[in-house]
């Protein structure tokens, strides 16, 4: 493990050792990548969202990658496979004494009782915080439907938080149909203790030679460097709208990514997409951690920073 | 979009169709990109309106590419189907390749596993001497025995070919790892290292018999591949990130690898058994 007491940071109720995190999504079901994503610099892990009982998702073509040409964006609809909550609380329950990653679980569903149930799962499990999935782009009912209906985010989040309320509950919101601000107010008000923001943006791939859509669902969601400036731009706006702990998440690919993000207001950062491009150049993926890690702590060296906490939201 | 993109579908058209079995077919294409990946490495195949499947590339002719597929669900089965003047797209290649070593070496392949080790064949210094062992069912499930005798004879002196059948009906008698046991206890037989692809179980017992005799030795993993770059993480077989981190392995890694052998991830991400 890589110690650093210069990286620490505060989300909220949330301590952890280092700001960088793996977002929702990515290589989230194997406990062992887990810990091999810890060993390498990352702060926390994020779960694939898990649902109350497995899902497959969507056949192949899942996932595109758009090249440098478009800032090597890439567009995914995995259609959020996962083994259930109740798999993987077992896994977590049964491989808990060889595990020292701080666990974020993602949860996705449609309804509060669902929320409940699947916490319900989690009850003999090390779980650092809970991070609701209200803005997947390309499943029907739950993610982004969840969330573009404010009302019905809150009930989720009082279902949550009266299911578990000694661990902290995050939010994840993205770009939906309404705005997104009206949903981060009410799972605040409904006592979300922070804010993930952004998810990927509904967008599409089609092929001029084929005259299809690439991918199998035909819609899917954007991330990486492409939505950068819009994911900043929403952190930007949630903390100068709410007191909410943010993490920032959309397109972080380097350190100075991160800096940006918490200069706008974020007090950590998730990375995902930007494992798959730092892949394509390097042998060890995992790298990418400790190469923003390193940068932060340089940086906050050159500029007198004792704290992250000091610079959050400093961007005005 | 100008620029080839790796992780992009790059349409193809199939030139030719070889019908190895009556459920193996070997797709043939140019594309430089593909036919120049390393022995190991795999393409992501989009059959356009169906599915897009991971396969390892087949060497070919002309300097071209190829899949060799065996129709068994419906991805393959699609891909399996696509006719000569048919259009697939493909993007990679990705993952590691087969380290080899000079010297003699033992290739172990079962099915369509025998892809990357046709190909490893072609990478393979001259004068290396390689004994290829392939197992199938039956005669007629049988394919690239031909096609590997002639690759041998023309760059490997003292090559051989051995095959067996479950039935007998071509070559030995039995289970191919019968045979690679046997062959690693002749105190008279010496390999500088192994090289094995195919069903799991099979490679689990290669690779275990490898190791018993303190041989280097390579498998090639199979699981299930939806980004291909580290990303989803479907892949993943406990610590390892298979398209990453693999396909190939080296036996030490795998023989700590709680899953080789035992177990795989299902679409949903839950552990499931081996057959």
């Amino acid at each position: 493990m890589i110690v650093s007491s210069i990286l620490e940071t505060v989300v909220g109720p949330i301590k952890l050792a280092r700001p960088v995190i793996l977002a929702s999504g990515i290589l989230g079901i194997s406990l062992e990548v887990f810990e091999r994503l810890y060993k390498a610099g990352a702060g926390a892990v994020v779960t694939k969202s898990l649902s109350r009982v497995p899902w497959e998702g969507y056949p192949n073509p899942t996932v595109v990658g758009l090249g440098s040409d478009y800032g090597n964006g890439w567009i995914n609809a995995v259609g959020l496979s996962n083994p259930g909550a109740r798999n993987f609380a077992s896994m977590m329950t049964n491989q808990s004494r060889h595990h020292k990653a701080p666990i974020i679980v993602s949860l996705v569903g449609s309804v509060a009782a669902e929320f409940e149930e699947m916490i319900s799962e989690f009850s003999d499990c090390s779980v650092t915080a809970y991070e609701l999935n209200m803005s997947c782009p390309h499943v029907e009912k739950v993610g982004l439907e969840v969330g573009d209906d404010p009302e019905l985010a809150a009930d989720i989040v009082r279902a949550t938080k009266r299911a578990s309320p000694l661990t902290p509950v995050i939010v994840k919101v993205g770009l939906g149909s309404s705005n997104y601000l009206d949903t981060v107010g009410a799972a605040a008000d409904a006592g979300a203790d922070a804010i993930t923001a952004i998810n990927t943006i509904r967008a599409i791939a089609i092929d001029a030679e084929l005259q299809m859509p690439i991918l199998s669902h035909k819609f899917g969601g954007l991330s990486g460097p492409p939505i950068k400036p819009v994911a900043l731009r929403c952190v930007y706006e949630i903390a100068a709208q709410y007191d909410i702990p943010i993490m920032g998440c959309g397109g972080i690919s380097t350190w100075e990514d991160a800096i940006e993000f918490i200069l706008a207001g974020a007090s950590a950062v998730q990375v995902g997409s930007a494992l798959g491009n730092y892949s394509n150049n390097n042998s060890n993926e995992f790298g990418l951690f400790s190469e923003i890690n390193n940068g932060i702590e340089s940086y906050m060296k050159r500029k007198g920073i004792s704290n992250i906490g000091e610079i959050v939201g400093l961007v005005r | 979009m100008s620029d080839r993109v790796r992780n992009h579908p790059f349409v193809v058209t199939v030139e030719d169709v070889i019908d190895e079995t009556p459920t193996v077919r070997t797709l043939v294409f140019s594309d430089d990109l593909m036919a120049s990946a390393r022995p190991g490495q795999f393409a992501m195949v989009w059959v356009p309106g169906a599915y897009e499947l991971p396969m390892s590339i087949m060497v070919a002719q002309n300097r071209r590419a190829a899949f060799t597929v065996r129709r068994h669900g419906p991805a393959s089965t699609s891909l399996y189907n696509v006719k000569k003047g048919g259009q697939i797209a493909v993007r990679g290649p990705y993952g590691r390749s087969f380290d080899i070593k000079n010297g003699r070496l033992l290739l172990v392949g079962g099915g369509t596993g025998l892809v990357p080790l046709m190909r490893l064949i072609s990478h393979s210094a001259l004068g290396n001497q390689i004994v290829l062992m392939m197992g199938a069912q039956n005669k007629s499930e049988v394919f690239f025995d031909d096609l590997a005798s002639e690759m041998l004879a023309k760059h490997h002196r003292g090559s051989r070919v051995i095959i067996s059948t479950d039935d007998g009906s071509y070559g030995f008698r039995g289970r191919i790892t019968d045979v690679v046991d046997d062959t690693l206890a002749k105190p008279d037989e010496h390999f500088d290292a192994v090289y094995t692809c195919g069903p799991e179980l099979m490679m689990y017992k290669v690779i275990s018999s490898a190791h018993r005799s303190g041989v280097f030795a390579q498998a090639s993993l199979e699981r299930m591949m939806k980004c291909g770059a580290g990303m989803c993480g479907s892949c993943v077989a406990g610590s390892d990130v298979v398209c990453q981190d693999g396909t190939v392995f080296d036996a030490v890694h795998l023989l700590a690898n709680p899953e080789f052998g035992f177990t795989y991830r299902d679409k949903s991400g839950v552990i499931s058994r081996w057959q």
